[in-house]
């Protein structure tokens, strides 16, 4: 537990205009997990891709068991024995598993692939580490947790000693995240040593032997698992004190704004997705959505909105029958949408902010007369939206693309309350953000609930679900596996819920749940 | 209400295997199977009654005192009509009786070559027609719709669209005729081969400028096509009317057909279609390499991570930009064969615009075959089959209700057929996922 296995000295990486890394120094210990803490930007997932070879660092040595290596690509990393599970899996979903395993460092016979021994080797290393998975599937079969478990194994399979896992827990439900914790183990005790780039706290504090916090570059401390708390690792790693803990007061529901009935709806490739949802939100209360991804959270949302076309059901907003309605009816009877997909169906990146800003109300006085523009109404309204939610811009001309991401979803949120909304549909709306962000965007939908606006909340962050709604209800495979009162529920009964479990075995189960049936 | 929901899910067990979604039983097959029941019909009841009923036959080898299959066409297609109505019941009934019936299908679909013929010889005063022969020219035609699939396939699956394919073949079949003109005047064998090889040549230097174009500096790779497509026909013309013409070697000699041994020597049918020219031999040697190479091998399979998500081979280790060269200069060497197929195998000289489209027919084809090689070289087929067919309709001098045919109409057939392949007539093709998006290392 003494030696180094991975020294990063000095670290400086630069892009054009941004110095993403300055002055880093890592140590990584034989047998440690060892997490980097950060928020999105901080550099965390910079610095790691220069560990695994595929940034070239402007400054700074990196040593591997007490030997200098310079890295070319990231097949020099892996031959120096450092592996890395990307955030977003490098996997081929048309490949096999064992074709996705093998890639780059291929089994042959002769010329040939090899197929039947990459099949056994896989098998080996499933039963050594605990990871179980079929080597002839297809991977964009697989499972969520399955893939990741094909990424490890990829990395195992190159013998990789030095594993960096980048946000692995972000796709997971908490059952998952729970084995997986326990696969982190069992490969720490078979001698690897581990760094796990997250920025959640929670599960900082359960797995790390060591912890090392980046903000803007550069380290700003390391801490010690055992003598920290959320709440010190938070304020560390956004350089002033903030509250965790969102205040609100009990809800005061009022009518019903939102009626959904039997809806259904059907994705991009025409499979069904939201397969008959009922739900009611009323005035003056947040009713989220929990689920892991991908389970039809998105179509739901954007058939609500009018962007995708319903197959059955109906869906009642105000009192109005907006079923086949396009979006700008819909928008116009007094609904917001915050998308979730921010560059795609939130703003025009290419437009000035003062553009998106009116990007709902252009068509309408006083922004037209007589169909011309009218520049002075327009400007001053983006001065006013600016000014009153705190868009950081160096001016309104700027062009949307250049903003950061929380100053975009300020954008948007400025716009989409502009028209006094009586109910908001928002879909992930703090995901990639910074906390000062997350903090001001909070704050925002909680104070629209409590001046009678109904919400519509759906989050892939279990904790934002919890912290802001008023009730829950959550998404297993394009159904409403339950609904709870958000002041009842815990983690593990939600997490049983997402991971297609009932109320009755959440209820009976949740104090030592365990989340798959593996 | 939320109760409600609550009763609707109980009994669910826990467990998040993986994500599959029910629901998604295809409806195709009744389509396919009602269609095949009104051909049927069209066949039994209109057609069959119109044709002369005098003996016809189909031979396999020439006459005098041909090996022949006789025949009366309004029996033969009669029998036809019954036959497709019974595969069409089956097709629609597959669900019950099983899988199988998926084989009468494919009995039909293949049996369809032989039955417009048949037609044809019903509606033609000549008392029959070689099979074989038919076969082997569809085969000598589908050569550089096959190569250049295999250029398609080579380029596409590493992630470059090319439609530059027509201009790569039609760039290497003038270049290689005027190397042959200039050359030893075109007498010798050895220019012959030489020009070959410097066809094969400037096909991968025109992959190379595709390859240039849409990875070094990253622009539209359709537009990339076009450049090349044009560049090809510019540069041909003005290289014939001034350098081919004035050379004086107008036409030249083809390369020579050849037999296989043994092969050729099979009764009947073996001097037909164990004898021929050698690209057209090659082309079935290139279209197994490439099913080797693609998908037996490890480069293979590093070339088909690049085109399905190049950051993902990156981070392997694979130099994504490296093998995406490679792999389109591979397929340019392809392209460039098929080039000196048509000036130095089908004819020995060289006109302008004379690939005619093949190479947007190759790409087709490739599409036909989901990306395949094998189904690619099966697309190739039907479009020589298509183009064999046409030559071979005119001959027959088929006429309609006392209207012959004309041959433009014929003509038109190949590309007719193109359409409906790109519309989706074989199902919905996925063609490789990072397929025209340009890709910079990391660094």
């Amino acid at each position: 537990m003494t030696t180094p296995v991975l020294e990063v000295r000095n670290i400086r990486k630069t892009f054009p205009g941004v110095v993403a890394n300055d002055a880093v120094d890592f140590t990584l210990m034989k047998g440690e997990i060892h997490c980097l803490l950060g928020e999105n930007g901080a550099g965390k997932s910079t610095l790691m891709n220069i560990v695994f070879g595929l940034y070239q660092p402007d400054n700074g040595t990196i040593e591997v068991d007490g030997e200098e290596v310079s890295f070319e690509n990231s097949r020099d990393a892996i031959a120096a024995g450092i592996g890395m599970v990307h955030q977003h899996f490098q996997l081929i979903p048309v490949f096999t598993v064992a074709e996705n395993v093998i890639l780059g460092s291929e089994t042959t016979k002769g010329k040939l692939l090899d197929l039947d021994a990459a099949r056994s080797i896989i098998l080996d290393l499933g039963k050594r580490y605990g990871l179980h998975v079929d080597p002839d599937a297809k991977v964009g079969d697989l499972s969520v947790g399955e893939q990741q478990r094909v990424e490890l194994i990829k990395a195992l399979y190159r013998e990789a000693d030095i594993l960096i896992l980048d946000e692995p827990t972000a796709v997971l439900t908490p059952g998952e995240v729970d084995d997986f914790f326990e696969v982190v183990q069992s490969l720490v005790q078979q001698g690897k040593s581990i760094i796990f780039i997250t920025h959640k706290l929670r599960e900082v504090l359960a797995v790390a032997d060591k912890i090392t916090v980046m903000r803007s570059g550069t380290v700003v401390g390391t801490a010690e698992p055992s003598t920290s708390t959320q709440q010190s690792l938070a304020n560390l790693m956004v350089g002033h004190d903030v509250t965790l803990q969102v205040d609100k007061t009990p809800a005061e529901p009022g009518e019903t704004a939102l009626v959904v009935s039997h809806l259904q709806v059907s994705d991009t490739r025409g499979l069904p997705a939201v397969a008959g949802i009922d739900l009611e939100v009323r005035a003056g209360e947040i009713f989220g959505i929990a689920g892991v991804q991908g389970n039809g959270q998105r179509e739901l949302v954007e058939a609500l909105a009018g962007m995708h076309k319903i197959d059955g059901g109906r869906v009642q907003m105000l009192g109005v029958d907006v079923t086949s309605m396009s979006p700008r009816q819909i928008s116009e009877l007094g609904v917001a949408h915050i998308p979730e997909d921010r560059e795609k169906h939130g703003v025009v990146g290419e437009y000035p902010i003062y553009d998106n800003l009116v990007l709902n109300r252009y068509f309408k006085a006083p922004f037209v007369k007589r169909g011309v523009r009218q520049m002075g109404a327009i400007r001053a309204e983006a001065e006013r939206l600016i000014q009153m939610f705190d868009v950081r811009t160096p001016s309104m001309d700027t062009l949307t693309s250049s903003l950061s991401g929380g100053n975009r979803q300020k954008t948007i949120i400025a716009r989409e309350l502009s028209q006094d909304p009586k109910l908001m549909l928002v879909a992930q709306p703090t995901r990639g953000l910074d906390v000062g962000s997350i903090q001001f965007i909070h704050e925002q939908i909680i104070a629209l609930r409590d001046s009678g606006v109904a919400v519509l909340l759906v989050s892939a962050e279990l904790d934002e679900i919890m912290s802001l709604s008023d009730r829950v209800g959550v998404m297993y495979q394009g159904k409403m596996v339950g609904v709870v009162e958000a002041a009842g529920a815990t983690r593990e009964t939600l997490g049983i819920l997402m991971a297609g479990g009932t109320i009755d075995e959440a209820r009976t189960d949740g104090s030592e749940h365990r989340g798959s049936s593996r | 209400m939320s109760s409600a929901a609550d009763s609707v899910n109980a009994g669910r067990s826990v467990s998040q295997k993986r994500v599959s979604r029910p629901g998604q039983s295809s409806t195709k097959h009744y389509y396919f199977g009602a269609a095949l029941v009104l051909l049927g019909l069209v066949l039994l009841i209109f057609v069959a009654p119109n044709l002369i009923d005098e003996t016809r036959a189909f031979r396999l080898n020439k006459p005098p005192d041909p090996v022949q299959f006789e025949f009366k066409p309004p029996t033969f297609v009669g029998l036809a009509g019954a036959f497709y109505i019974l595969v069409g019941f089956l097709t629609v009934l597959r669900d019950r009786l099983g899988s199988w019936t998926r084989f009468a299908a494919i009995a039909g679909v293949a049996f369809m070559p032989l039955l417009i013929l048949a037609m044809a010889l019903g509606r033609s005063d000549l008392s029959g027609t070689n099979v074989v022969n038919l076969l082997v020219s569809s085969l000598f035609l589908a050569t550089p719709i096959a190569l250049g699939s295999m250029t398609g396939l080579w380029s596409e699956r590493v992630g470059i669209i090319n439609i530059g394919i027509e201009g790569t073949m039609l760039g290497a079949a003038g270049i290689a005729y005027m190397t042959y003109a200039l050359v030893g005047d075109g007498a010798e064998r050895w220019a012959l081969w030489l020009s070959v090889l410097v066809a094969i040549l400037v096909g991968g230097l025109f992959a190379l400028l595709l390859a240039v174009l849409s990875i070094r500096f990253g622009i539209n790779q359709i537009i990339a096509g076009v450049v090349i497509n044009l560049l090809a026909l510019g540069l041909t013309g003005f290289l014939r009317s001034q350098v081919i013409v004035k050379s004086g070697v107008g036409t030249g000699v083809a390369t020579p057909s050849f037999g296989i041994p043994l092969l050729s020597k099979i009764p009947v049918i073996g001097d037909q279609l164990f004898v021929g020219q050698p690209i057209n031999f090659a082309m079935y040697l290139v279209v197994f390499l490439t099913w080797l190479v693609m998908f037996k091998t490890p480069w293979g399979l590093r070339v088909r991570a690049c085109g399905e998500d190049p950051h993902a081979a990156e981070t392997v280790g694979i130099n994504v930009i490296r093998t995406r060269y490679m792999s389109v200069v591979l397929g340019g060497f392809i392209a460039g064969l098929a080039g000196a197929w048509f000036s130095l195998e089908s004819s020995a000289r060289f006109e302008d615009n004379m690939t005619n489209a093949a190479g947007f027919i190759a790409l087709a084809a490739m599409i036909f075959g989901k990306w395949t090689p094998w189904g690619a070289f099966a697309g190739a087929l039907l479009f020589g089959y298509a183009d064999a067919l046409q030559t071979r309709l005119q001959f027959l001098k088929v006429d309609i209700a006392g209207f012959e045919i004309p041959s433009e109409f014929w003509q038109m057939l190949p590309f007719a057929i193109t359409i409906l392949v790109v519309a989706g007539l074989v199902g919905r093709a996925t063609p490789p996922a990072a397929e025209g998006k340009p890709f910079q290392a990391s660094q």
